[in-house]
C-alpha cells in the first residue's frame, strides 16, 4: 500500500475503533457490548503475540501461560505490594518477557509439532503452578482486586480513578483499544522493518539464515519475548477489568483460540489476528443459539475455511503482503 | 604465499562412522581449491566442518591463524568464512532482490532497534544494501529477475542466487558444494567464468564437486577425500596421474555398477 492510502486507512481505522464502536453501542444500549468488544481487544493483543511465533515459524500454543502470569503479576504488585495498577501493565509484560527468556533459550531449539506440543504443555504448568504456589493463593484465586486508580505525570492527571468514573466500561474498552493499537502499530513496524526480514528469512531456512550470519538463537529469543509481553499485558488488564484471577482464568482453551485466530485471519497479514479474534468471538456467540451442537458447527466451520482460505480471511482482500503464506502442499 | 585457512588433523564421527578422518591441508589466498571423492568420502560433512556447522571431534580448523572450530556458524560468517549450499537452499518465498539484501545482515551497522526506530544510521544501512544488492545481482547475471519470487526461478538461477546470497555477507573465502550439479555444458561453463571472475575480485574459492571436467578445468589445486581420508593433494595435472586416485575412482564406478 502506498503511503496517503496507508494514512487514510489508519485514520478510518482509529475513528472506528475510538469513536463509532462507543457512538454505536450508546445508541444501541447495550452496554454489555464494551465488554465484548473490550475482549476482543485483549485477546487480539495476545493473538498478536502468537502470530509474531508464527512468522518466525514457530507454532506456539503456550500463549495462555503468559496472559495467566502477567494476570497474577499485575494482582499481586496491586494487592500485595500496592504497586499503582498503571505502573503493573508494563511489569506485567516486561516479567512475561524475562520468563519467556529463560524458557525459550531451550524450548525455540525445537521446530514444528515438537515445539507446538511443548507450548501447549506449558499452560498446563502455569495452571499448575498457580494452584501450588503459596503467593498466588491456590485456587481460591484473588479476589476483590481494587480497580485502576488515578495515573498522574508531572502533577497532572492523565487517567482519572477508574472507581470515580461514571462509565468505567467505556474506559475500559478505551484502555483496551489504545493499547490494541499501539501494539499492532509495534508489530506491524516490527514487520515492515529489516527485523521483519530476518524474522521470514528463519521461518524459511534457519540453516541459511546463520549462513549469512544471522544469530537465530537470539532472534528467535527475542521475537518470543516480545510475543510473551504482549500475552503478559493483555492477562493484565484482563485481571483489572473481572477484578479476580484464579487459576483456569487462562486454559488451553484460550492458548489453542489464540492461535486459531492468527490461522483464521491469516499468518501473512499484521492484522490476520485482529480480524480472525473479532470474527471467531463473535462466530462462537453467534453459535450460542444452536445449544449443544455449538462446538460441533464452530470445529466443521473452522475447518472449511482453512480448506477454503489457506491464508486466512485477509486473503480474500489482498494479495500475499507480507510474504508468509501456508501453501497447502509446504 | 601464506595460508588463509589452515585445516589441521580434522576429524569428525557419527557414531561409529568416521565422516572425515585425520585430514589437513591449507588453502592459500585467492586460490581456488577443489575437494573431490566419490559418494559419501565426506566432502560435505567437511564443509560443514570447516564453516562451524558442525563441531570436529578432533582437530581444528584456523582461518588467518585464527581457530574457528568451536564457533557458532553465524560468527564464523562474521570473520567472512561463508558456505553456500549444496541442496537449492534460498529464501523462497521473498524475491530474488530480497534475498540478496537480507544477506547484508553482516554488513549493517545499525542495532535491531535501530532498524525497528529507523534511524539515519538504519536508513543509510538499507539504502547501501540495495544498491550493493543490485551490483551483486548484476555481477552474477541475475538482473533480469530480480523481482521473482525466488522460488519460480529456474534451476541453474537458483545456483547463482545461492552464490549472491554468500557474496552479499562479503566473504574473504567462499565454500561452494556443488555449484555444477545439475547444469547442462553451456551452464557449466557460464558457472566456471563466473567463479573464476569471483576470485579476480579477491575471494579465495572451496568449492565441492564432481563433474570432474569442471574441476580440471577451474581448479588450482586439488584435494581428493575418500572414505573420509585424504588420499591425495595436488594441481589437475597431479591429481590425473595419482594411482590412488584412479583406483579410487574405479573402486567406485565398479560398486556403481554392481560388481
Ligand atoms: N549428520 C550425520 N549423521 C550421521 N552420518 C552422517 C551425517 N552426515 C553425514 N553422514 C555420513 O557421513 C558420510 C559422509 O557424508 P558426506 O555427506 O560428507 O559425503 P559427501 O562426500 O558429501 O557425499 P556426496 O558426494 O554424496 O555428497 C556418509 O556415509 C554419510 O552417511
Ligand atoms: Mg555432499
Amino acid at each position: 500500500m502506498r503511503k496517503p492510502a496507508r494514512l487514510l486507512w489508519t485514520a478510518l481505522f482509529l475513528v472506528a475503533v475510538f469513536i463509532l464502536v462507543p457512538l454505536l453501542i450508546m445508541a444501541s444500549g447495550r452496554a454489555d457490548l464494551y465488554y465484548t468488544f473490550t475482549s476482543v481487544a485483549l485477546l487480539s493483543i495476545a493473538s498478536a503475540g502468537v502470530w509474531l511465533t508464527f512468522y518466525i515459524g514457530r507454532i506456539n500454543i503456550g500463549q495462555g501461560a503468559f496472559a495467566l502470569m502477567g494476570g497474577y503479576v499485575s494482582a499481586i504488585l496491586v494487592v500485595t505490594y500496592g504497586w499503582s495498577f498503571w505502573a503493573t501493565i508494563p511489569a506485567a509484560g516486561l516479567f512475561c518477557a524475562a520468563a519467556s527468556v529463560l524458557i525459550g533459550l531451550p524450548i525455540l531449539r525445537l521446530r514444528g509439532v515438537y515445539f507446538a506440543m511443548v507450548t501447549l504443555v506449558l499452560t498446563e504448568v502455569a495452571r499448575l503452578l498457580a494452584l501450588a504456589l503459596p503467593i498466588t493463593n491456590g485456587a481460591k484465586g484473588m479476589v476483590s482486586i481494587p480497580s485502576p486508580g488515578s495515573l498522574s505525570l508531572f502533577g497532572f492527571t492523565i487517567i482519572p480513578d477508574f472507581a470515580t468514573l461514571k462509565n468505567p466500561r467505556l474506559a475500559f474498552y478505551l484502555l483496551a483499544v489504545t493499547l490494541m493499537v499501539l501494539c499492532f502499530g509495534i508489530i506491524y513496524r516490527l514487520v515492515h522493518s529489516r527485523i521483519g526480514k530476518l524474522c521470514q528469512s528463519l521461518q524459511q531456512s534457519e540453516e541459511l539464515a546463520s549462513s549469512i550470519g544471522v544469530n537465530i538463537a537470539y532472534l528467535r529469543v527475542v521475537a518470543y519475548a516480545v510475543s510473551s509481553f504482549f500475552g503478559g499485558v493483555a492477562g493484565a488488564i484482563f485481571v483489572a477489568i473481572s477484578q479476580s484471577i484464579y487459576p483456569s482464568s487462562f486454559t488451553v482453551t484460550d492458548s489453542i483460540n489464540f492461535m486459531l485466530n492468527c490461522f483464521l485471519g491469516g499468518l501473512g497479514y499484521v492484522f490476520g489476528p485482529m480480524l480472525g479474534t473479532l470474527v471467531l468471538y463473535f462466530g462462537w456467540d453467534l453459535l450460542f443459539e444452536t445449544g449443544k451442537f455449538q462446538l460441533l458447527i464452530y470445529s466443521t466451520a473452522m475447518i472449511v475455511l482453512m480448506l477454503v482460505l489457506p491464508n486466512g480471511l485477509l486473503s480474500l482482500g489482498m494479495g500475499p503482503k507480507e510474504g508468509l503464506k501456508r501453501g497447502r502442499t509446504a | 604465499m601464506a595460508a588463509l585457512l589452515d585445516v589441521s588433523s580434522l576429524t569428525k564421527r557419527f557414531g561409529g562412522l568416521v565422516a572425515v578422518n585425520d585430514v589437513s591441508f591449507s588453502v592459500r589466498e585467492r586460490e581456488i581449491l577443489s575437494i573431490i571423492g566419490p559418494n559419501g568420502a565426506g566432502k560435505s560433512t567437511l564443509f560443514k566442518l570447516i564453516s562451524s556447522f558442525l563441531r570436529p571431534t578432533s582437530g581444528e580448523v584456523r582461518f588467518k591463524g585464527e581457530s574457528i572450530s568451536n564457533l557458532a556458524p553465524h560468527i564464523a560468517a562474521r570473520k567472512g568464512v561463508v558456505r553456500t549450499f549444496q541442496e537449492t537452499t534460498i529464501f523462497k518465498s521473498m524475491t530474488v532482490r530480497d534475498n540478496v539484501i537480507i544477506a547484508h545482515h553482516l554488513r549493517s551497522k545499525a542495532s535491531l532497534l535501530g532498524f525497528f526506530v529507523g534511524t539515519a544510521t538504519a536508513r543509510d544501512d538499507e539504502a547501501g544494501f540495495a544498491a550493493s544488492a543490485d551490483d551483486i545481482l548484476d555481477l552474477v547475471g541475475l538482473s533480469p529477475v530480480a523481482g521473482e519470487i525466488a522460488q519460480n526461478l529456474p534451476h541453474g538461477h537458483l545456483r547463482a542466487l545461492g552464490i549472491a546470497i554468500g557474496l552479499a555477507t562479503n566473504p574473504s573465502i567462499l565454500l561452494l558444494d556443488e555449484p555444477f550439479a545439475g547444469m547442462n555444458h553451456d551452464e557449466t561453463n557460464r558457472m566456471i567464468a563466473m567463479v573464476r571472475r569471483l576470485r579476480d575480485l579477491g575471494l579465495t574459492i572451496l568449492l565441492v564437486e564432481h563433474d570432474m571436467p569442471a574441476v580440471m578445468k577451474i581448479s588450482d589445486r586439488i584435494v581428493v577425500l575418500n572414505f573420509g581420508t585424504k588420499i591425495a593433494e595436488g594441481t589437475p595435472s597431479e591429481i590425473q596421474e595419482n594411482e590412488k586416485v584412479i583406483e579410487a575412482y574405479l573402486g567406485s564406478e565398479d560398486e556403481a555398477i554392481g560388481l
